[in-house]
């Protein structure tokens, strides 16, 4: 966790640039990969990829990865994991279609209601008992599972078509669908929360150094509270366009969302030691783990070579393997990972 | 700094403190025995050998990765690939019993290189995890997730997505054998449990465990030889998973790469938590993954044999890890 100590000094004015240089590969490394795959895409698969249609699609279909892993990248900055995100969203959705019958309204209000108050018991759990993230967050993900599953008793719940709420998706704002929306509204004002408010600085105060901020009378545990609750409210609303997808509740879905959010943070630059991050590389990451997925179908499209859909874990995990690799050749110096 | 308010609480003495103190230290026992007595009492044929062999069956795995999961814990570090190895190496293993190419096609090298390979190949997965983490120093829960994300890939991409089949009696053994009429994992936990706790408790190796979990840079100024220290428990940790496929592709007398090892990187981790082995390091109680391994197995069946539903038998274990990891909270060394 502390920074190593640095002997043999070298000079002040080096060690800033290392500094830069680290930060912006940590920062932009992702984004290189991101622009290279788009260029060997729009390259070989041509017109149909850059269209609208399939920019959309992918868009549309990672923009509830997209909100898990903006609110992962919060609670990572403060030196945290939230593991329960894909049982949460899960549970969401469940609750969603259980309160659609009432009202389109009512049933999102549930649904995010529900992830709030799921991630503010993480969120008191860790910063009042003091147990770490890691297994608050891992015995919430048994939890919510089992409340979704008892809430849907084991089945699938269906979405009531007469409440509408099926219908919002088809919505489309400045020419763009509802989810897409939702998604970059969320980053906009994530971003804007990490780096334009006093909060946010105090996510990256926390993350940093936790002793060090509470000495200097940061409310700590209030911090941390809001932290998960929001990550358990995004969730949420991953949980209401998990509803738009499948137009069910559906309390088995979201395996292993928990860690992709992780991976696509990671990618995007954000250290897991906390206290340095940023929010648009994690979209950055959670689109270029998307794209793998759409290309691969492409790829199967042009006939040359089939690579069956197994590969695609096995691609993800090796574009997380190099670019985990690059960020640490380079962004070494400056930020040493203690353990 | 949490350790100081709790050492006030101690010199206050008191029965309730004393509680306390009873409880970080033998909590978990207590809990077990009392999940045992319960069950003697209250759950129909709970002391038959059927029911016996059952949780023995179910719980071995877990016993099994748990302890490979506390030496990396133990380290400072955590596993997130246990499950995917568990799936590879259930993977490799029919692939070569089933194989008709000399020299696999002859019987009994067949089935001792199906072992052997396939252990060793998770073992060689485990020195991937092992060398990102100790050479390149990336931190253990991203250089283990990826495999984690690709290695489940990989044993698909092995069988082409296929479920393999087989009857093997000989290979099956190790899921299936009953020596005694006690099946023949019980066996393999014991012996495992007890060659780690006497590594951890008695050699040099132990010792660098604990001090590179516990405080790193002090362990290398002092000459531990830290890096070979986590390279070789990513690998053990690698192997004891690898073995752990084994047993489940042999019980389920077929190996589906999809599921095989599913979740098991949390029920381990759970289990090591439950037991009192702190996710910080520099402790290792592998004793207490077998006794956190066997109180959350226990949870599960008692609430599933007095006929709870499964989804209220996750929200109770969730319950009791939570429970379990306050109790020992601040637990001196």
């Amino acid at each position: 966790m502390n920074p190593e100590v640095t002997t043999g000094a070298p000079t002040a004015a080096m060690e800033a640039r290392w500094a830069r240089a680290g930060s912006i590969l940590q920062r932009q490394g992702a984004l290189a990969a991101l622009v290279a795959l788009v260029l060997f895409g729009v390259l070989r698969y041509g017109e149909n990829f850059y269209s609208e249609y399939n920019i959309q699609e992918v868009l549309r279909y990672n923009a509830m990865f997209g909100l898990i892993a903006l609110g992962m990248t919060f609670v990572i900055m403060t030196g945290g994991i939230d593991l329960s995100v894909g049982a949460v969203a899960a549970l969401s959705s469940v609750v969603l279609a259980l309160l659609s019958p009432h009202g389109a309204e009512i049933a999102i209000a549930g649904a995010i209601g529900a992830g709030l108050v799921v991630g503010l018991i993480n969120g008191g759990l860790i910063a009042w008992f003091k147990i770490q993230p890691f297994i608050v967050t891992l015995a919430m993900l048994l939890a919510a599972r089992g409340v979704a599953l008892i809430l849907a008793d084991n089945t699938n719940v269906y979405v009531d078509f007469a409440s509408g709420f099926m219908d919002l998706d088809r919505r489309e704002f400045f020419g763009l669908p509802l989810r897409i929306v939702i998604m970059v509204a969320a980053f906009v004002l994530g971003s804007i929360v990490l780096n334009f408010t006093r909060f946010g600085r105090h996510v990256l105060a926390v993350g940093g150094n936790e002793d060090a901020a509470r000495l200097a009378g940061l409310p700590v545990e209030r911090i941390l509270l809001a932290v998960y609750g929001m990550s358990g409210a995004l969730a949420g609303v991953a949980g209401v366009l998990l509803g738009w997808q499948t137009a069910t509740g559906a309390p088995t879905e979201g395996l292993g969302w928990e860690l992709s959010a992780i991976a696509a943070v990671v990618i995007g630059g954000t250290l897991l030691t906390g206290g340095l991050g940023s929010v648009g590389t994690t979209l950055v990451g959670v689109v270029l783990l998307g794209l793998i997925f759409n290309m691969l179908n492409f790829e199967n499209g042009k006939g040359v070579i089939s690579l069956s859909s197994y590969w695609q874990t096995v691609i993800r995990g090796a574009i997380l393997l190099m670019v985990v690799l690059l960020q640490n050749q380079l962004g070494r110096r400056p930020i040493t990972a203690g353990a | 700094m949490t350790d100081l308010p709790i050492d006030l609480q101690h010199q206050r003495s008191g029965a309730a403190s004393w509680l306390r103190e009873a409880g970080r230290a033998y909590g978990a026992i207590a809990a077990l025995v009392a999940l045992l007595l319960f069950n003697a009492i209250f759950t129909d044929r709970f002391l038959s050998m059927q029911a016996f062999r059952l949780n023995v069956t179910q719980v071995s795995t877990v016993i099994i990765v748990a302890v490979g999961m506390t030496l990396v814990i133990a380290t400072g570090g955590i596993d997130l690939s246990v499950g995917a190895l568990m799936a590879i190496s259930g993977a490799v293993a029919p692939l070569i019993f089933l194989s008709d190419r000399a020299p696999f096609d002859i019987a009994w090298f067949g089935t001792v290189s199906a072992f052997a390979i396939a252990i060793l190949v998770a073992g060689a997965f485990g020195l991937f995890n092992g060398i990102l983490v100790a050479v390149f120093r990336i931190q253990p829960i991203i250089a283990t997730l990826v495999l984690f994300i690709a290695g489940r890939g990989i044993a698909q991409v092995l069988t082409n997505g296929s479920i393999q089949t087989f009857n093997n009696p000989d290979f099956q053994y190790i899921g299936l054998g009953r020596p005694l009429g006690i099946p023949f994992q019980a066996f393999l936990v014991i012996a495992i449990v007890a060659i780690a706790a006497w590594v951890v408790r008695s050699t040099v190796f132990g010792r660098y465990l604990l001090a590179t979990g516990g405080n790193e840079p002090a362990a290398r100024l002092a000459g531990v030889p830290v890096a070979r220290v986590k390279l070789a428990v990513y690998v053990i940790t690698g192997l004891l998973a690898g073995l752990a496929g084994l047993i489940v592709i042999s019980i389920n007398k077929s190996s589906d790469a999809n599921l095989v090892g599913m979740d098991m990187e949390l029920n381990a981790i759970a289990a090591v938590a439950v037991g009192g082995t702190p996710l910080t390091g520099g402790r290792a109680n592998v004793v207490g993954a077998l006794i956190g391994a066997l109180i959350l197995q226990l949870i599960r069946t008692t609430l599933l044999s007095h006929n709870i539903p499964d989804a209220v038998a996750r929200v109770v274990t969730a319950a009791a890890i939570v429970i379990a990891v306050l109790a020992q909270r601040g637990r001196a060394t």
